[in-house]
């Protein structure tokens, strides 16, 4: 009897978990288009960005540590150096004008892929909050 | 006997050769190098496009939607600027004066605009006159259509020719196997219009039912880069390609420069695009970059200010940021130069009125090239 409760509890937890899951594929999905469009011609197809001039997005450690400043700076541009991976880059990145759904979808794909993993699902209001 | 034989078939081999594009195509770096660079307008963050005044005063695009007009060493915002799609590889491009600016006064201006019932922007181009730093009598000349939300290839440069026709060029907006290819759609072309943006009646498609009658040539990618040849007169563009496929090609009236059809170059992800390189009916490009350079900007060096430069072609490198010469000879790309490296992404290069060079990098500023002698 008491077993109900703890299988409930179960289904809902693997429920939750799928859903997550599934809203991390379709998100991936639409943000692998906006990767294609706006980000591939300076970090190239896999991420791996181009030496000494654009840093790499996979296997990075900078974002990896840095989700907020990663996502401020595909919302609002970025300029000036930035370590990753213990290179030094001193670049500008221009703002793409994408929506706010648009760079959640990015930032998904871009967090889970080419070897990157992240846990926890980047929102649209996620980044509506951050501020310039 | 037997060496005459083997110089004769060396030397055709040698011909041979010198014919023939070599795939692999390098970059040089040259012992001399005739200038200093001076940043001379600083603190840019994507300078697109520059126009020289007769005043000796500068015109500069910033891409996010600023026109700044640098004169006397100061740099002012001029006002009343066209609001732009600011989006991906879109917002406030080219700018280019009129040949008779002095007595008209008029200013072209490319930039992505909404304007139109779909969502996302096209590319378009407007004329206006500056008084006291703003632009005042706005004219939209053209806006391609339609719409669309994708951030890529909106071109696009400015140019005039010697019989004063003004020539635009407008990128195929990601839609490679819609646009470039058709003429009833605008993308993936060089345009031709008068200079108040009607359209001549001997353009080559004008009385074809559906053509965009503006356009001039087709079959582009992504045309960031286009100069008047010096002598000829002839209208020279540069794009880019895919991987390993930015061209350089002299336009003409009609033309199709085969894009997606033919290309040199392959998809980002190493796919191939086609396996053509060249099709009857489509044009072979003067001279193709293996590796890509990303090329933006273009301008023919004609004075005699940096030594042996003069006749040779200046192209802005985005992706290896640098400034490159290419050395003409009998109409063949013979020597490549890099100039200027690690300078940043060079978005636009131009001589100006004193025969002096100005070059437009991201995240600088202007520089202009001071010669050493």
């Amino acid at each position: 009897m008491r077993l109900i409760p703890v299988l409930a509890l179960a289904l809902w937890t693997s429920c939750a978990v799928y859903s997550q899951e599934a809203d991390l594929e379709e998100s991936m999905l639409r943000g692998k288009d906006i990767y294609m469009d706006f980000c591939v011609t300076c970090h190239l197809e896999n991420g791996e960005g181009v030496a000494n001039t654009f840093p790499p997005l996979a296997q990075s450690d900078y974002l990896a540590q840095n989700r907020t400043a990663s996502i401020r700076g595909v919302k609002y541009g970025q300029q000036g150096e930035i370590v990753v991976n213990g290179v030094t880059y001193n670049n500008a990145m221009p703002s793409m004008g994408l929506e706010p759904e648009e760079i959640a979808d990015v930032m998904n794909y871009i967090m889970n892929s080419w070897g990157n993993w992240s846990d926890k699902l980047v929102t649209t209001d996620e980044v509506k909050a951050v501020a310039e | 006997m037997k060496n005459s034989v083997l110089l004769i078939c060396l030397t055709f081999v040698i011909f041979n050769w010198s014919c023939a594009q070599d795939p692999e195509n390098q970059v040089n770096n040259p012992k001399n190098i005739p200038f200093t660079p001076e940043l001379m307008i600083d603190k840019m963050q994507i300078p697109w496009g520059m126009a020289f005044l007769p005043d000796g005063s500068m015109l500069v695009t910033e891409k996010s939607g600023e026109i700044i007009h640098f004169k006397n060493g100061t740099k002012t915002k001029v006002s009343n600027v066209p609001k732009v799609y600011n989006r991906g590889q879109g917002g406030l491009l080219d700018i280019e004066v009129h040949p008779d600016y002095k007595n008209n006064g008029w200013i072209y201006i490319s930039y992505s605009s909404e304007e139109g019932p779909e969502k996302g922007g096209h590319t378009a181009l407007m004329r206006a006159k500056l008084k006291n730093n703003a632009l005042v009598e706005n004219e939209l000349l053209y806006k391609a259509t339609p719409n669309t939300t994708k951030g890529q290839h909106f071109g696009s440069r400015i140019v005039f020719d010697n019989d004063g026709y003004l020539f635009l060029s407008i990128g195929e907006r990601g839609a490679r196997d819609e646009n470039p290819q058709d003429i009833t759609r605008d993308g993936g072309k060089i345009y031709r219009f008068y200079d108040d943006g009607r359209i001549p009646e001997d353009n080559p498609f004008v009385g074809q039912e559906g053509a965009k009658t503006a356009i001039y040539s087709y079959g582009h990618r992504n045309p960031q880069g286009l100069a008047k040849h010096p002598v000829t007169g002839e209208i020279w563009d540069n794009e880019h390609g895919p991987r390993g496929g930015d061209e350089i090609n002299i336009i003409k009236p009609g033309a199709n420069y085969g894009w997606p059809v033919i290309t040199y170059g392959i998809n980002y992800s190493g796919t191939p695009i086609t396996d053509k390189t060249e099709m009857e009916g489509m044009e072979q490009p003067l001279y193709y970059w293996l590796p890509s350079i990303a090329p933006s900007g273009m301008a023919f060096v004609t004075s005699d200010k940096y030594g042996d430069w003069k006749g040779s072609i200046l192209v802005g490198s985005l992706k290896f940021q640098y400034l490159e010469r290419l050395v003409l000879d009998g109409g063949k790309v013979v020597n490549r130069e890099k100039l200027m490296a690690d300078i940043g992404r060079v978005r636009d290069v131009k001589e100006g009125p004193d025969g002096l060079i100005y070059v437009a990098v991201e995240g600088k500023g202007v520089y202009k090239l001071l010669p050493k002698n």
